[in-house]
């Protein structure tokens, strides 16, 4: 369908947007890249009267490296993630995942920011900024605060983001040299949504036990979330294939699931499970490069 | 609203309500019907555009959001209105289309694919178009195509 009409607005620094957001009582929303918003206004599932284009206030699109972790402004698209090969050393699930974000038309123009902001439950990124213990800046038209991405995500398509609010970064913490990670999902054409998916990542002591056990599933249900039976289950022993497997059963059992017209629920277990095997082979069994 | 653009090389100036998809103004208010609209939420690739060098949807964009870019539609990659370029002829070579309604978003895909990485390999170019739906061919004709096309691409880019 056409989209509902509504009136545009580019304003050219950040202030000048959230106090443009915030005089409209929760009825204007903010536009990054657009390409889950405008879907969602062509559905008529949003209308707001206001968009306040972002695309012009400048310094919310940088990648930095920094001692404390990766910082991405709220504006990076994904193909400049994607392009990115500080990122390969600097967080590579990172790198990895945005690697199966949509198309490669939707990636020139999506960004980081405004896929948290949507929150779809079988979207990589917010389920990626959950696993990794992530935290987001938002700014507001008085003042800025930061929130740790599980408490971000709400429900699904819902956030924390208040009236006037906007994402300006994410910080992903410092990755650990030697740490080992996969991402794995499924979806029925590539750069579709997944129908389940799975970012893991874990540390190893002398001993080669896992310990620091991230693992984080999405498409499975109203938010995505850390699958805390399997971290517990994998924590403190070694990884190899019997192990995953043992992971993957229990991760099966343990997952809450739901239906839609995509796929059952007992599908659904059956992925994830699956898939959680899968990627704790694939971590284990990853070269780490010195 | 008041924008510029620069399309398929030629400086202009349009009046376009926020509503207006950069997809729609160009078909409606432009007159570049070469531009293909299916299904109008970003699933489907057949109204991709180039905007700034980049392939793009044109009906996940706002014409507002185009103001001040260089946009390239599928009439934009026969600049003399004569000759095919070098995608077009290898889709004909190949039978990379039937219909045809998914082609100029293959071939504004490609085009912006092969300029950026003229080496695009089978897998590549697979990756790239799996964001574009084509109902009649079963794709294979097309990654030949656009594979075949490399080549004149890699010339033209160790020319420049």
């Amino acid at each position: 369908m056409k989209l509902p009409p509504f009136e545009y607005a580019s304003p050219r620094t950040l202030q000048e947007a959230t106090t443009l957001l915030s005089k409209h009582n929760g009825d204007a929303r903010p536009i990054a890249g657009g390409q889950s918003l405008l879907p969602l206004m062509a559905f008529r599932l949003a209308a707001p009267s206001l968009l306040v284009d972002l695309a012009n206030i400048p310094g919310l699109d940088r990648i930095e490296i920094r001692d404390d972790g990766v910082h991405v402004g709220a504006l990076t698209r994904w193909c400049q993630i994607e392009a990115d090969r500080r990122l390969t050393a600097a967080h590579p699930l990172l790198s990895e995942a945005v690697k199966h974000i949509a198309h490669y038309q939707i990636r020139n123009r999506g960004t980081i920011g405004g896929s948290l902001a949507h929150a779809d439950p079988a979207a990589e990124m917010p389920a990626l900024a959950i696993t990794c213990g992530a935290e987001i800046t938002i700014a507001g038209a008085k003042v800025s605060r930061v929130l740790a991405a599980k408490d971000f995500i709400t429900g699904p398509l819902e956030t924390a983001l208040e009236p006037g609010e906007v994402i300006t970064s994410i910080r992903f913490p410092k990755w650990r040299s030697h740490r080992r990670w996969a991402f794995q999902e499924f979806s029925k054409r590539r750069g579709d949504f997944a129908l389940g998916g799975v970012a893991l990542h874990f540390d190893e002591d002398a001993q080669g036990h896992a310990s620091e056990v991230h693992i984080g599933v999405f498409g499975t249900g109203d938010t995505p979330g850390r699958l805390s039976a399997a971290e517990e289950f994998v924590r403190g022993k070694k990884v190899d294939a019997g192990l995953a497997q043992a992971a993957g059963n229990i991760a099966r059992s343990a997952v809450r699931v739901a239906s839609d017209m995509h796929a059952g629920a007992a599908y659904r277990q059956a992925l994830i499970g699956t898939l959680i095997e899968r990627a704790l082979v694939e971590a284990a069994s990853r070269a780490i490069e010195e | 609203m008041q924008i510029r653009m620069t399309l398929n090389r030629e400086p202009l100036e349009v009046e376009v309500m926020p509503r207006v998809t950069l997809a729609d103004c160009l078909r409606h208010q432009l007159g570049k019907t070469g531009t293909h609209l299916a299904c109008e939420h970003g699933v489907c690739g057949a109204c991709t555009v180039i905007v700034n060098g980049q392939a793009v949807r044109s009906c996940l964009m706002l014409a507002v959001q185009a103001n001040g870019a260089e946009v390239v539609t599928v009439e934009g990659l026969t600049p003399d209105d004569e000759e095919f370029g070098p995608l077009q002829q290898a889709f004909r070579k190949h039978n990379a289309l039937q219909c045809g309604f998914c082609t100029s978003g293959m071939l504004t895909t490609a085009h912006a694919l092969l300029t950026a990485e003229p080496d695009a390999d089978h897998e590549r170019i697979r990756s790239v178009i799996a964001g574009n739906i084509c109902r009649c061919t079963g794709y294979l004709s097309i990654v030949d195509a656009i594979h075949e096309a490399g080549e004149s691409y890699r010339a033209n880019k160790e020319r420049a």
